[in-house]
């Protein structure tokens, strides 16, 4: 039962998001530029923590090697939300104006519907580039290879994906109950993933519990990198939370499928 | 048998939240729908009309999942809306006119085989579909344009189309022929008329051209501040508003106006005259004998109110209650 | 002036984008200021920089995000892509002017709004080095105004590229991404290595962010200080010129292709 739901919101997705960019396509000037713009932008953010280590040679006790596989782990995450649910936030046009009704008459689930109809196929540029990024991290890195740790880097990514796409859902959600501040979701989104690029204990402490409690996205990078990588924190941090970033990326689905759907049940559309 | 549409107390209000000065906002209840009991049997044509504001959208938008009810009850085909939203639109159709639902960068044909796909459409029954409304609506030539370059009418056809390729059972038309020509209206009324005859459709429409419900809906319902003030056939809403005829006689030379018993002349034109009377008070034989027992005439007519007439004073009227 | 007001007010409508921008602003300062200070905690001093003048820099930095468009306005872009331009070139005023002026309007909304609380939260949360001297505020103050002209010296002409294609925004784009990167809004242009720092220091970029919070820091004094304004001015000239021969150009063509 579930799994036929899945499957058929998979099918839907690759249906809709296809159309999406087969219309995008039709700009063709305008899509090799913009997407030439995103693999620039993201480029330019490694080259911002490359050039920190031209200045020091370890950053709260990371090398640049600790650092750029940190910043691999959260990039390919972030670059996958972004890439496959990122267009979420569109929602908040569709809903101000009433659009988002159309989404709402269609048999496919309304968040597949919403984030395939609006793919952006660019943003695969973050992913392949974080892609790289993490290729060599891991390569150059020294890592002591385990079995355990060899498992925990795709579980990692596939764990980190999903608490980024939870993210992105229920900061897009907020655009159900009011139309002003939807903007606010990008500190959680993009901000998130620069945030997590870094080690966590250089911040603030507010700002660690922000990562930490508020939106977990210490689990996206951070935690899990202190295995694979072998590292010490000096935050008091149970050792457990280390291998416990499935535990979080179920927790944030149950949460983001809570304000979704009371989202959807607030939606009201629009009165022309 | 149980209706395809059935509503219990329906209800649906709005808070909107007003600007009262320069900072302050002040928080509203707008009751957009306020207690509707509908039940409509498959077949049936249903016109579903009321002034600006009334609640139209608002019922529809109810009645396929796009808004939650505030209270009362709603099943379209035995389902909830709500919690059966899926499972529930793959078996109905909707347009709203004043949206579209197609694929604005793509040709019209890439639109409706996404829609193959997204209702799981069988192939077979897809083609056969499409070729008999591509037929009956004429969508030939436009099949491989950009829908962002079609005219109004042309997209209207697509739009229907599109909510019909899967067969359903039902649809819901808000607005369908909102800024259309005559012939294309008279394209989409014909095509859900046969749509209708021919698959036994249930059609629910709303508009504000009473033509398509004089040339489409048996049955007519009048909604106004949220509540029924009308629903029966449209027979039926002539003969209880529309009681006053009025009976035009070319006399031979001008005249002051006539004096008939039970008639007041409302109009005088030349040798014309109108002359109203309530057909349930006197008959137009009788007002007729009268006219010419009292002058020569030369020509004679009995005009009844139009529908929009009879429905523009209940509205007027203010919900006729 | 008159433009510049109307701008300033018509901006001011978006009151919730604003403050959504100003939330982002502070918490990606507070995320930049972490990693650079954790920098200084291992590198000392950099380029004669220390960790509460870095921290400083990356609020002003974050300032100057919005009041230098730096996130790409397209704004002309888009009034010649929809056509409304034609009405703008009638318009009895120079049309690089009227635009420098509307500009000016809306970075100084941008400057009040967007720019000034974001610094004022880090400064109550951070230890920041607030400058006591009237002498630096003027010079700052100076200095950031031509940073100003200086942005939009650069995106006219970026803009104006909507002249000859269908599809502007990945050069507006381009554009951008260029001007965050080497304005100094990712890494302090002191952070560079020395080579490139030296050619950064050279170009606009620097003209519109870097250098005005340097001057901030009171890193710029003397003829130091004069050397920044010479550069600032001296490519405002250079691009003010470019964009209008650009311009010249382009109201060839459509005089040519008749609109
Ligand atoms: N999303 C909404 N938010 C607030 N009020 C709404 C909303 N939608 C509808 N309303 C209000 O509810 C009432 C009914 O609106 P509705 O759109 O259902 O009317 P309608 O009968 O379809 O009118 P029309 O003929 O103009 O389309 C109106 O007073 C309208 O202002
Ligand atoms: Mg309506």
């Amino acid at each position: 039962m579930v799994g036929e739901r899945i499957r058929a919101g998979l099918a839907d997705y690759r249906t809709l998001a296809a159309a999406k960019l087969r219309s995008d396509w039709q700009y063709r000037a305008g899509f090799v530029a913009m997407f030439a713009s995103t693999v620039l932008v993201t480029a330019m953010d490694f080259a911002g923590i490359a050039v920190v280590f031209t200045k020091t040679p370890e950053l709260g006790g990371w090398t640049f090697r600790d650092v750029a596989f940190l910043y691999g782990v959260a990039g390919v995450s972030f670059g996958l939300a972004d890439f496959l649910v990122g267009s979420v936030e569109q929602i908040s046009p569709r809903v101000r104006t009433g659009v988002f009704d159309m989404l709402l008459i269609r048999p496919v689930n309304a968040l597949v519907n919403l984030t395939a109809s609006e793919f952006t196929f660019r943003r695969v540029g973050k992913v392949a580039q974080a892609l790289v990024v993490l290729v060599v991290a891991t390569a150059v890195a020294d890592i002591e290879w385990t079995l355990g740790r060899i498992l925990m880097l795709p579980l990692t990514i596939v764990s980190g994906t999903v608490i980024a796409c939870a993210t992105w859902v229920i900061t897009a959600s907020i655009a159900f109950f009011t139309v002003e501040t939807q903007e606010i979701a990008n500190t959680f989104t993009y901000g998130g993933d620069l945030a997590t690029s870094y080690p966590l204990h250089i911040f603030e402490s507010w700002l660690r519990v922000l990562v930490t409690y508020i939106v977990p996205l210490v689990f996206v990078s951070y935690l899990p990198a202190l295995y694979i990588l072998d590292l010490e924190t000096p935050l008091a941090l149970p050792s457990w939370l280390r291998f416990a970033s499935p535990l979080a990326a179920v927790a944030m689905v149950v949460v983001a499928r809570a304000v979704w759907r009371a989202g959807l049940r607030h939606y009201r559309s629009t009165g022309s | 048998m149980a209706g395809v549409v059935e509503t219990r107390d329906l209800t649906k209000t709005f808070t909107v939240r007003a600007k009262a000065g320069r900072v302050r906002r002040e928080r509203r209840e707008v009751v957009a729908v306020a207690g509707i009991d509908l039940r409509i049997s498959s077949g049936e044509m249903v016109g579903y009309i009321g002034p600006n504001g009334a609640g139209k959208s608002t019922t529809i938008k109810m009645m396929t999942g796009v808004l939650t009810p505030s209270a009362g009850t709603v099943r379209v085909l035995g389902l909830d809306p709500i919690t059966s939203r899926v499972e529930l639109v793959r078996r109905i159709g909707v347009v709203f006119g004043q949206r579209t639902q197609l694929w604005w960068d793509l040709p019209l044909r890439d639109s409706f085989d996404l829609l193959r796909a997204v209702y799981r459409i069988d192939p077979q029954r897809y083609h056969a579909n499409l070729a008999a409304f591509v037929d009956l609506l004429d969508l030939g030539p436009m099949l491989d344009t950009p829908v962002r370059q079609l005219s109004l009418g042309q997209r209207m056809r697509g739009e229907l189309t599109a909510a019909l390729l899967h067969d359903p059972a039902l649809v819901f038309l808000d607005e369908p022929t909102i800024g259309l020509d005559v012939v294309s209206k008279h394209a989409v009324r014909r095509f859900l008329a046969e749509m209708n005859r021919d698959h036994g459709t249930t059609v629910v429409l709303t508009t504000h051209d009473l033509a398509d419900i004089e040339q489409l809906c048996e049955r007519m319902v009048i909604i106004d501040h949220g509540r029924i003030v009308h629903d029966g056939p449209l027979e039926e809403f002539r003969i209880r508003h529309g009681t006053q005829r009025t009976v035009v006689v070319d006399l031979e030379v001008e005249g002051p106006p006539l004096q008939v018993p039970n008639t007041t002349v409302v109009r005088v034109d030349g040798a014309r005259q109108w002359l109203s009377f309530d057909r349930t008070v006197t008959t137009a034989a009788a007002v007729v004998a009268a006219v010419v027992a009292l002058r020569p005439i030369r020509d004679v007519a009995i005009e009844e109110p139009a529908v929009e007439e009879l429905v523009r004073e209940l509205y007027e009227r203010g919900g006729g209650a | 002036m008159a433009i510049a007001r109307r701008a300033f007010r018509r901006f001011s409508a978006y009151r919730g984008a604003t403050f959504a921008g100003v939330v982002t602003n502070t918490m990606f300062g507070f995320v930049y200021a972490a990693v650079f200070v954790a920098a200084h905690a291992v590198a000392g001093d950099i380029g004669g920089f220390d960790a509460v003048d870095t921290a400083t820099y990356v609020f002003g930095a974050q300032a100057f995000l919005a009041m230098t468009g730096a996130h790409g306005d397209r704004e002309i872009a888009e009034r010649i892509r929809t056509g409304e331009i034609a009405s703008d070139l009638y318009r009895p005023v120079d049309f690089q002017l009227w635009w420098l002026s509307h500009d000016m309007g809306k970075a100084a909304y941008q400057a009040i709004f967007r720019g000034i609380p974001p610094f004022v939260v880090g400064a109550i949360v951070l230890d920041l080095r607030i400058p006591t001297s009237p002498g630096t505020w003027l010079a700052f103050l100076l200095a950031a105004g031509l940073g100003v002209v200086l942005a939009f010296g650069v995106r006219f002409p970026a803009n104006l590229a909507a002249f000859w294609m269908l599809d502007a925004r990945g050069v507006v784009a381009l554009t951008a991404l260029a001007q965050v990167f080497l304005a100094g809004h990712i890494v302090p242009l002191y952070f560079m290595p020395d080579g490139l720092e030296r050619v950064v220091r050279l170009l606009p970029f620097a003209g519109i962010t870097a250098l005005p919070v340097e001057t901030l820091l009171g890193a710029h004094r003397g003829l130091d200080l004069a050397g920044v304004y010479a550069l600032q001015l001296g490519w405002i000239v250079v691009l003010l010129a470019a964009g209008r021969s650009l311009l010249t150009a382009a109201q060839h063509k459509l005089v040519v292709h008749g609109g």
